[in-house]
């Protein structure tokens, strides 16, 4: 079975506590219309499972096919170093429609980024390089199209329709509460 | 079953353009990754493809470059590689038809069409790790990157 590699660290963008039992991890293209639908889906598993549950998200932005993708994954490197990076995730897969500058900069000001930062920043090799390792290491995993999960670090290929996913993920904090 | 390693790949000379053609022994001297594949448009080419496209630079750090396979004719490989914005050939597979997914034994009668299969062969044209993928699982790129990493220059064989 395709492995998460590497396994998760400081360099991830991630919600919930790192001792949470439960890790997923999603591959994920800001312009691709099943990440923006699974965006949807996640929030609800996320708040059924509270803090058990730990969620990553990794850039794979399918360039060729989806041409703001890369982008916009940029934008979204470059609040997270203004410590913005999730209300930025969820504007552009809410707004998906929309990822021209003129949004990623409007966008940036709704989320509170300092603009003149966030312009250095979108265009700098920090951020290209960080979306790069992203999509590498997705490549590496097994990742064979967006979205793609992990859960606790094995690819998940499962359905992630809600009711399907959240049965998954509860019946491994089950598990640990059985010990 | 599909050719395995440790043989020679054998050669073929296939349409990939109306007035183009290419043959595997154009590449001696670089790594192949020759992706079989069933179906243009199918939904899981769809998304296979755009991800060897997105790794070209890897693949070509790698010394390697990507040949897609299928029994399509040029003119659908065409318009399919400008859909999806393939950045690597696709061979067209078409007369006789299957004939060379035949030759690597990885054509499936039944249906008509290739198996969804990968193989990488080395700079003198041995086949150095090939897999076959449930037809409708996309076996995504990490096997190929792995199998290439193992046939660079002093890595052991």
């Amino acid at each position: 079975m395709s492995k998460l590699r590497p396994p998760l660290s400081s360099q991830d963008h991630f919600q919930g506590s790192v001792d949470a039992p439960i890790q997923l991890v999603e591959y994920g293209d800001y312009e691709c219309p099943f990440c923006g639908r699974a965006h949807l889906i996640l929030k609800a598993v996320r708040a059924a499972i509270g803090d058990d549950l730990l969620f990553a998200f990794r850039n794979f932005p399918l360039s060729q096919v989806h041409p703001h993708a890369l982008r916009a994954a940029h934008a979204a490197e470059a609040a997270g170093l203004q410590d913005r990076f999730w209300p930025m995730h969820d504007l552009l897969f809410e707004n998906q429609q929309f990822l021209e500058d003129e949004h990623l900069f409007r966008y940036a000001g709704l989320v509170g980024c300092d603009l003149d930062q966030f312009a250095e920043d979108i265009d700098s090799e920090e951020v290209a390089e960080k979306v790069r390792s992203d999509f590498l290491s997705g490549a590496r995993s097994g990742v064979n199209g967006t979205p793609t999960f992990f859960i606790n670090g094995g690819r998940y290929d499962g359905s992630w329709e809600a009711e399907v996913l959240l049965s998954v993920l509860q019946d491994l904090r089950g598990v640990r509460e059985l010990r | 079953m599909a050719l395995e390693a440790g043989r020679q790949a054998p050669d073929f000379s296939l349409g990939t353009t109306p007035d183009q053609r290419v043959s595997l022994r154009d590449f001696r001297g670089r790594n192949v990754v020759l992706a079989f594949y069933p179906a243009d448009w199918s939904p899981v080419c769809s998304d296979q493809l755009p991800i060897y496209s997105e790794l070209m630079p890897e693949f070509r750090k790698l010394g390697a470059e990507v040949l897609g396979i299928s029994v399509d004719g040029v003119w659908c490989h065409l318009a399919f590689a400008k859909h999806r914005n393939l950045r690597f050939p696709l061979l067209s597979d078409f007369e006789p038809k299957g004939e060379v997914a035949r030759t690597y034994d990885v054509y499936r009668k039944g249906e008509g069409v290739s198996e969804r299969a990968l193989f990488v062969i080395d700079r003198e044209g041995m086949i150095r790790w090939s897999y076959v993928s449930p037809i409708g699982v996309n076996p995504g790129a990490d096997g190929i990157l792995e199998a290439l990493e193992g046939l660079q220059p002093g890595r052991k064989r």
